[in-house]
């Protein structure tokens, strides 16, 4: 808790020269590069990306030698606290006052959408590695938005479709009430569709809510084969337990998590979720290479890193080393640069950024250990199968962006 | 729409119920000694699973101290202490206010609510830390025919329906009651005859308060632990308050538990409502019977 | 005397802030200064504590937004459909709630106001979590660019002015010298032949419209209609601020919505010990300060001249 303490009091300090006049800083941030961590530092995701996304860019930076075109680089952060006004003003003064050159994190789609916005209007690139929406690369694509890590289109293709193979024709959703549960939710009933399966119901919960009981009866009640959670953190490690609960599980329905984090699986333990199918873009212990940098970063967190932590860590890198090859921070040319990269880092294997704003990349269907399979505290999940980066995301040739078609 | 779906949403609905009831009840005899709403009543809720959560799971890693409170402990330690907090802010800050007007009370309870909720917030997660603590005894489940219901919601649902009668009993039908009774209706008599009513508005106080904390440690098991929890409830413990009226303690009773369930039928029937079903039902009862429904004009 | 200089004082920091300060910062802080002021009529002039504020604040908000990305309105018909918004729903919460006196008033607009918190998280035109982004600042009289900072600036400064003068006069017409009576003596009003709730249901509309107005501004400022102004939460801040400037007095909530705003925007980064920091202040304004800064200033002015 001090941790956080003195976290507070440094970025406080940042932001008590926001009251400085405005001529006086001018000078001082071109000296330098400013990137911003966005996040939900305390509420329903603060353990899927939070903190942890703080650490992950530090360490981007650090391993990057702490500076890039003889420059310092510095990381800025703050809690937009699941509110997209919150967000938006935040990033607002960020770019006026504190000229910020990147903003990275952003888990929460209502956040993520105002910010990519504003930043849009302001041409900073936004790196975003948290929220799930496939607005931010199709209706409400950006020059300067780029979604790094998973999107709502990506999440069913592996999972969905698994489920509606071993049997589960009829779903009933329980969606979190906002840009990202909508969209996921309509994102995977067109996937269950698509095989001949059927959406029977749907039941939108707030966000963060704590008490799912009455939303399952009503999916009970349905009688769906299958209870698809268009959800979230905390929102579905509750879901999943009051499930458990009420004997929903035992009494013959499944629960697909179309959005679960190892964080979460850690939360709920292996009794509860085993068997659970999931799709994520990073598992830990995978590799040498991804278990030599999420140990690395256990070490400085205590928890391992969620595929969130570990994008956060490659676009900050990626960033780093665009402003390095082209020499500016100016968004633009940085931009045009991330679009020819091909990706390489123990996070993503050939990725590739697309103009929408699409980081392509593999993704992977994995499945939660039963407790006699696991060998640690984190050895969590089973690779099923690999789902190649051209089914995952959704093909330029059919996306709905202004600046592709 | 089936019986057996009904049922289970008025199941679940009783146990929103019963939490609303035993908050407005403690509102009510907070308010029918000292005229003072107590907005910190949600905060005192929160604090008492926040004190269950700690005393069960944090004691060794915060103070050092190798001690567990379980759940059944809770029960008594939290409503203490969460009591004596009542008694410190009765005597050291609301026993200055009596003779100003009655909002400065309120005032000063929703400070008190935004430190509490702040403090909390600063090491907890605003939404939740699931309470480990639930006895072994309560973890089944109940087959009840038309569902399964969770053991410990069950037993929620028991013990705070004993909490409330009691108190109603007690309040009603013993000598303790009457001259708690006395006090409201008419403290300088009652003084004259030399009970001590300011001893009684502190231990009333403190009562009220540590219902609330009893409450809060029932709670834990079920919602998860959060610094946000009592703020989301007490708006909608007021308009009960409001509906019920506060000339008496059966009636705060009554309309919490009745409003609870009408809360859980109108998740069967048009579920967007549920949330604001009360309030709706408060804007009716000021319409018609702007004293509430239980309620004397005072 | 005082009032003149205080005003004269607000004027010139109003019109340079923004040389020395972040235009939008100040903006945000106008906003709230007029919130507080129109609050402060109704709780420090009428007597009537509303816990539902933030209704009107928040709901002019949305209504603002919509009109004006939805159907076109420039940015100050939007504000004033926005403050128009807020006054309908202010005199249907006055006629309920003023059957109810005292701490049940307050309990009763707190409980309204959750309506329409929750009609502003449930309906579709809202963006319910999402909220109502990507409102047009637009252009004022088909002249002015309001994506210029300053003009934006010096546009909320004259609405604040406006809403500032409506206030004033109010408070210094025969119709706010009968409110402090029915304040000082509700009974002895009645027994003088005044309509006392005809009076508290008029003071509780001009209220509730002011504060709709401040709402309606702030959605074109930030471009953004969101929850967090509905919330009761803010009900609480500006009760706060008022307390803190000064209940009863012209210039207090001005001066408390700046403390507030300053202290809220300068301790952000320290998450959650901002709350009990505002907790504290409320405290020790109940308990010991409950002139308020101008009206400790005014007793030691008033103490020395007398």
């Amino acid at each position: 808790m001090f941790k956080h303490w003195k976290q507070g009091l440094a970025s406080a300090v940042a932001m008590a020269t926001l009251a400085m006049p405005l001529t006086a800083t001018a000078e001082l941030s071109d000296g330098k590069l400013k990137i911003g961590v966005l996040s939900d530092m305390s509420g329903v995701y603060k353990a899927l990306e939070g903190p942890g996304a703080v650490v992950a860019a530090k360490m981007a930076i650090e391993d990057f030698g702490g500076s890039v075109l003889g420059q310092p680089v510095e990381v800025i952060s703050a809690d937009h606290q699941n509110k997209p006004d919150i967000g938006a003003s935040t990033a607002r003064e960020w770019i006026d006052a504190e000229e910020v050159d990147m903003i990275t994190a952003l888990d929460n789609s209502s956040v993520a959408l105002s910010v990519q916005g504003l930043a849009n209007d302001k041409k900073v690139i936004t790196m975003n590695t948290g929220a799930g929406t496939t607005a931010l690369t199709e209706e409400q694509c950006t020059p300067y938005g780029i979604h790094y890590v998973y999107d709502t289109h990506a999440l069913p293709v592996g999972t969905a479709t698994a489920m509606v193979k071993n049997g589960g024709k009829s779903w009933f959703f329980i969606t979190a009430d906002y840009a990202f549960g909508h969209s996921l939710r309509d994102n995977t009933g067109a996937v269950v569709k698509s095989l001949g399966g059927e959406v029977v119901g749907n039941v939108n919960a707030p966000l963060s809510t704590n008490d799912f009981s009455s939303y399952l009866l009503q999916a009970q009640s349905s009688g769906a084969d299958v209870i698809g959670l268009a959800n979230a953190g905390q929102d579905t490690v509750n879901a999943i337990k009051q499930a458990n609960q009420f004997r929903i599980v035992q009494s013959g329905q499944k629960l697909a998590g179309m959005l679960v984090f190892i964080t979460d699986v850690h939360s709920m333990g292996l009794d509860i979720a085993q068997g659970l199918q999931f799709t994520t873009a990073f598992v830990w212990n995978q590799n040498d290479e991804t278990r030599a940098w999420s140990e690395r970063f256990h070490e400085r967190h205590g928890a391992m890193p969620t595929m969130v932590h570990a994008g956060v860590y490659s676009a900050v890198t990626n960033y780093l080393k665009a402003v390095k090859e082209t020499g500016t921070d100016d968004s633009d040319t940085v931009r045009a640069k991330l679009g020819e990269m091909t990706l390489n880092d123990m996070f993503v294997k050939n990725g590739s950024i697309l103009p929408n704003g699409t980081m392509l990349h593999d993704m992977y269907l994995v499945e939660v250990k039963k407790p006699s399979e696991s060998a640690s505290e984190w050895d969590l999940l089973r690779v099923v199968s690999k789902i190649p980066a051209e089914q995952a995301f959704i093909p330029l040739s059919e996306s709905k962006c202004s600046l592709v078609n | 729409m089936s019986m057996q779906v009904i049922m289970a949403q008025a199941l679940l609905g009783l146990n929103v119920g019963v939490f609303y009831a035993m908050l407005s009840l403690g509102l009510a005899v907070i308010f029918g000694l000292l005229n003072i709403i107590n907005f910190a009543h949600g905060a005192m809720y929160m604090l008492g699973a926040f004190i269950a959560l700690i005393g069960y799971s944090l004691l060794e890693q915060w103070f050092g101290i190798s001690l567990q409170i379980g759940f059944w402990a809770s029960l008594l330690v939290a409503p203490l202490i969460v009591g004596i907090l009542g008694v410190l802010i009765e005597r050291l800050f609301l026993k200055r206010l009596y003779d100003l007007d009655h909002i400065y009370g309120l005032l000063l309870t929703f400070g008190f609510t935004l430190i509490l909720q702040g403090l909390f917030a600063n090491y907890f997660n605003v939404s939740g830390t699931p309470y480990p603590g639930q006895p072994e005894s309560l973890s089944g489940v109940v087959n009840l025919g038309f569902m399964y219901f969770p053991t410990y919601r069950l037993f929620s649902i028991v013990f705070s329906l004993v909490v409330c009668f009691a108190t109603w009993w007690v309040i009603e039908h013993t000598k303790l009651g009457s001259r708690l009774r006395a006090g409201v209706e008419n403290p300088d008599l009652t003084q004259a005859f030399g009970m001590n009513v300011p001893l009684m508005v502190t231990l009333t106080f403190a009562f009220g308060a540590g219902l609330a904390g009893l409450a809060g440690v029932l709670a834990a098991p079920i919602y998860s632990v959060s610094p946000l929890m009592g703020a989301d409830l007490i708006i909608v413990v007021f308009a009960v308050v409001v509906i019920g009226g506060m000339g008496s303690i059966m009636g705060a009773i009554l309309s919490g538990l009745a409003l609870g369930l009408v809360e859980g039928l109108t998740k069967v029937f048009y579920p967007p409502a549920a949330s604001t079903v009360i309030f709706f039902l408060m804007v009716l009862v000021l319409l018609f019977r702007p004293a509430g429904l239980f309620g004397k004009e005072k | 005397m005082t009032n003149r200089i205080l005003f004269i004082i607000m004027l010139v920091a109003g019109l340079t802030a923004p040389l020395f300060a972040y235009p939008v910062f100040v903006m945000d802080l106008l906003c709230f200064a007029l919130f507080a002021c129109a609050f402060n009529l109704l709780l420090g002039y009428a007597g009537l504590l509303s816990f539902g504020h933030a209704a009107f604040f928040g709901g002019a908000a949305y209504i603002t937004g919509y009109v004006t990305k939805e159907w076109g309105f420039g940015p100050l018909l939007g504000i004033l459909a926005g403050a128009a918004f807020a006054m309908v729903i202010g005199t249907v919460f006055g006629f309920l709630a003023i059957r109810r006196q005292g701490i049940y008033f307050a309990m009763v607009t707190l409980a309204l106001a959750q309506i329409i918190y929750f009609l502003a998280l449930q309906m579709p035109f809202t963006g319910g979590e999402n909220g109502l982004q990507g409102i047009p600042r637009g252009q004022l009289f088909g002249l002015i660019d309001l994506n210029d900072s300053l003009a934006m600036y010096y546009f909320v400064f004259a609405i604040f002015l406006i809403g500032f003068g409506i206030i004033y006069r109010t408070i210094n017409s025969p119709f706010g010298e009968v409110l402090q009576a029915i304040r000082e003596n509700e009974s002895r009003a009645l027994s003088l032949g005044y309509d006392v709730d005809h009076f508290k249901l008029l003071a509780f509309v001009i209220s509730a419209t002011l504060a709709g107005l401040a709402g309606a501004t702030k959605a074109i400022i930030f471009q953004f209609a969101a929850l967090t102004n509905a919330h009761w939460q803010t009900s609480g801040e500006v009760i706060l601020m008022t307390l803190v400037g000064g209940l009863g007095t012209v210039f207090g909530p001005v001066l408390g919505a700046i403390t507030v705003g300053a202290l809220n925007h300068e301790l952000s980064a320290f998450g959650s010990w901002v709350q009990v920091i505002l907790g504290t202040i409320f405290v020790v304004c109940v308990m010991v300060f409950r002139r308020g800064i101008i009206g400790e200033l005014q007793r030691l002015v008033s103490r020395k001249s007398g």
